[in-house]
């Protein structure tokens, strides 16, 4: 079925959109949270088959018990410290009690009421240059479940299933689940905050060095509650929770829609119902899934086998002190040591050219010649070849180009090509240069010659110039470059141009 | 006595999966009222100044490093499954959602 959906625009004249979001981070510890079981969030274990990262406690078979991983419990306060939460002196796991076949022990070791971080705040820039706050609610430990395919059926999903196959590789990957505070005030940049905050969450765990977060392996993930209230009215609306967002561009684009598709239902005096709803990539929709009900009635209580984690104030502070400086923070200083602009430093940071440009600076060149480089010619051959800028060249090369380019010795033209011969693999642009002849001609009497002759040849335009028309010599300048086949400095050929015009 | 209902008694047999009798359902309701009872006379035993905890043991922070074990075999996973396809377990077809 079809969803009716209202304009975007016209949603937000009418309704004011509150958001909240709970994403979930896989940690990339050697082994799993409450056993010593291979971790498949760990570079090492990508690819092993199915069922061989798994041990009783995997299985949840009887007998077996956990034990708290050390180094989760180090991950999960740095992430929590970087998220400007307060680490609690005691927290405990609870059980969450459900019957699933992802689940083998029928309950998922989670934390309910004593969460190890609590009351944070993250702050987001807008492609604007806006900042906002988002405000933090806790973020807690817990383990993954397993994975489940459905086999049989049109159309592999779990509707007409005939059976499913399960893997419980990932039961048990140690998992932090941050959860926000509801987030007011959004409005029309719903869809873009949205984004950066799972942007700027991923940006903090790829610093912390504690999860690879990548959103297409499930690394990350990002379950976006949205709801809607009438203009004026206190009360929050009913909201949906869709899950299954697994890119930064699907998690945009879930926001919108379900701002379009809900507000048409009020619009049509109808109500939301309050369900989880999955996000469908290829056609840029959401569809109901389960209804909140009895279901989640999921009997939280504190988890029998596993004592308190109560982190020593000693511990935290010395994972506060460890902690890298904030991707935010960061971005800041670097947009004000380099002088740029928001929107700049905005297409260096979505280029993902932030860390290049860096090197580039540190090699010598200067910020401005660096970011024209990786964002103009190198990006748009990398757009070409559909690879990353930073794979086509080293910052090195850029410096050392930019140097040519300032000594005198290439012009930008020239620089071009050297680069081309770079990124084809000839060398440095020194080598290219050389090997390909190029270099600015230098020579006066040649770059003379040349001038009279074009001047010779547009009599009217050098009767232009005598007539104090100087943009007339634009014409002249472009014959001599054109001779010269680029070679030639085209503010001395200017000069000249209009010294020889003068004299004749 | 603590008033289970009928209802409460039916909703936990369906979370738990377990299928009861009406008269199961009679019996339960009054053995689980007892239980919880019993269990309550707990709190009448301890003071204000008693904090409560969830565990008997004075005990925190038992943790184990973070270094690889063993793992199971396929053989070994698979000795006690229904069914399997050698590489996964096979279950049912779920009707409803992961959560």
């Amino acid at each position: 079925m079809k969803d009716r959906l209202m304009d975007f625009d016209e949603a937000l004249e009418r309704y004011e959109p509150v958001l909240g979001f709970e994403v979930h981070v896989e940690l990339g510890t050697r082994t799993k949270m409450f056993s010593a079981a291979p971790n498949p969030a760990h570079p090492d274990h990508h690819d092993a088959a199915p069922n061989t990262l798994i041990d009783p406690l995997s299985l949840g078979l009887p007998g077996s018990l956990p034990v708290v991983n050390d180094e989760a419990i180090r991950y999960s306060i740095s992430l929590g410290l970087a998220l400007g939460c307060e680490i609690a002196e005691s927290s405990r796991f609870a059980r969450k009690n459900y019957y699933y076949p992802d689940t083998p022990k029928n309950y998922q070791i989670s934390q309910y009421d004593e969460p190890i971080a609590f009351e944070g705040s993250v702050e987001v820039q807008l492609a604007d240059g806006r900042r906002i706050d988002i405000p933090i609610e806790r973020a807690h430990m817990e383990e993954d479940a397993g994975k489940l395919t459905h086999v049989g059926g049109a159309t592999g999903r779990i509707q007409g299933a005939e059976y499913s196959l399960v893997d419980y590789n990932r039961a048990g990957v140690p998992l932090v689940e941050i959860v926000t505070k509801p987030i007011v005030g959004a409005e029309h940049s719903a869809p873009e905050i949205a984004k950066a905050y799972v942007a700027t969450i991923r940006d903090i765990v790829l610093s912390l060095g504690i999860s690879e977060a990548r959103m297409e392996r499930g690394n990350l993930r990002c379950d976006a509650n949205v709801s809607l209230r009438p203009r004026g009215q206190e009360r929050f609306g009913t909201r949906t929770e869709t899950k299954n967002v697994n890119s930064l561009r699907s998690v945009e684009r879930a926001v919108r829609y379900e701002i379009q598709r809900q507000a048409a239902i009020l619009a049509g005096g109808g109500t939301i119902t309050q369900e989880t709803r999955h996000w469908h990539e290829d056609t840029g929709t959401t569809s109901p899934g389960r209804p909140k009900s009895d279901a989640d009635d999921y009997r939280y209580f504190p988890e029998p086998d596993l004592l308190p984690v109560e982190p020593t104030r000693e511990l935290v502070e010395q994972l506060r002190a460890a902690l890298p400086e904030q991707p935010a923070v960061r971005r800041r200083r670097l947009q004000s040591d380099w002088g740029f602009t928001d929107l700049e430093l905005q297409d260096v940071v979505n280029a993902g050219l932030l860390d290049t440009i860096e090197a580039t600076v540190a090699a010598g060149a200067s910020p401005a010649a660096a970011r024209k480089w990786w964002t103009g010619e190198l990006a748009r051959v990398a757009n070409e070849r559909g690879v990353d800028a930073a794979s086509l060249v080293t910052p090195g090369h850029v410096a050392e180009l930019q140097r040519l380019v300032d000594e005198g010795t290439l012009t930008d033209r020239l620089a071009r090509q050297a680069l081309e011969g770079v990124v084809a693999g000839e060398g440095s642009p020194s080598e290219v240069a050389a090997a390909r002849g190029l270099q600015v001609v230098s020579d006066e009497g040649a770059l003379v010659a040349a001038v009279d002759e074009a001047l010779a040849a547009q009599p009217d335009v050098l009767a232009k110039i005598q007539d104090g028309k100087v943009q007339a010599a634009g014409a002249v300048i472009g014959a001599v470059m054109k001779a010269m086949r680029g070679q030639a400095d085209a503010a001395r050929v200017r000069e000249i141009v209009l010294e020889r015009a003068a004299q004749s | 006595m603590s008033d289970i209902t009928r209802e409460q008694v039916e909703h936990l047999a369906g979370l738990s999966r377990i299928a009861l009798t009406d008269e199961e359902i009679e019996s339960l309701t009054t053995e689980l009222s007892a239980i919880v009872d019993a269990i309550a006379k707990v709190s009448e035993a301890v003071g204000d100044d008693v904090p409560a905890t969830s565990h008997p043991v004075p005990l925190a922070n038992v943790t184990r490093p973070d270094v690889e074990g063993a793992t199971l075999s396929h053989a070994e996973a698979f000795a006690g499954a229904p069914s399997h396809d050698g590489e996964r377990f096979r279950v049912s077809a779920i009707l409803g959602e992961e959560q």
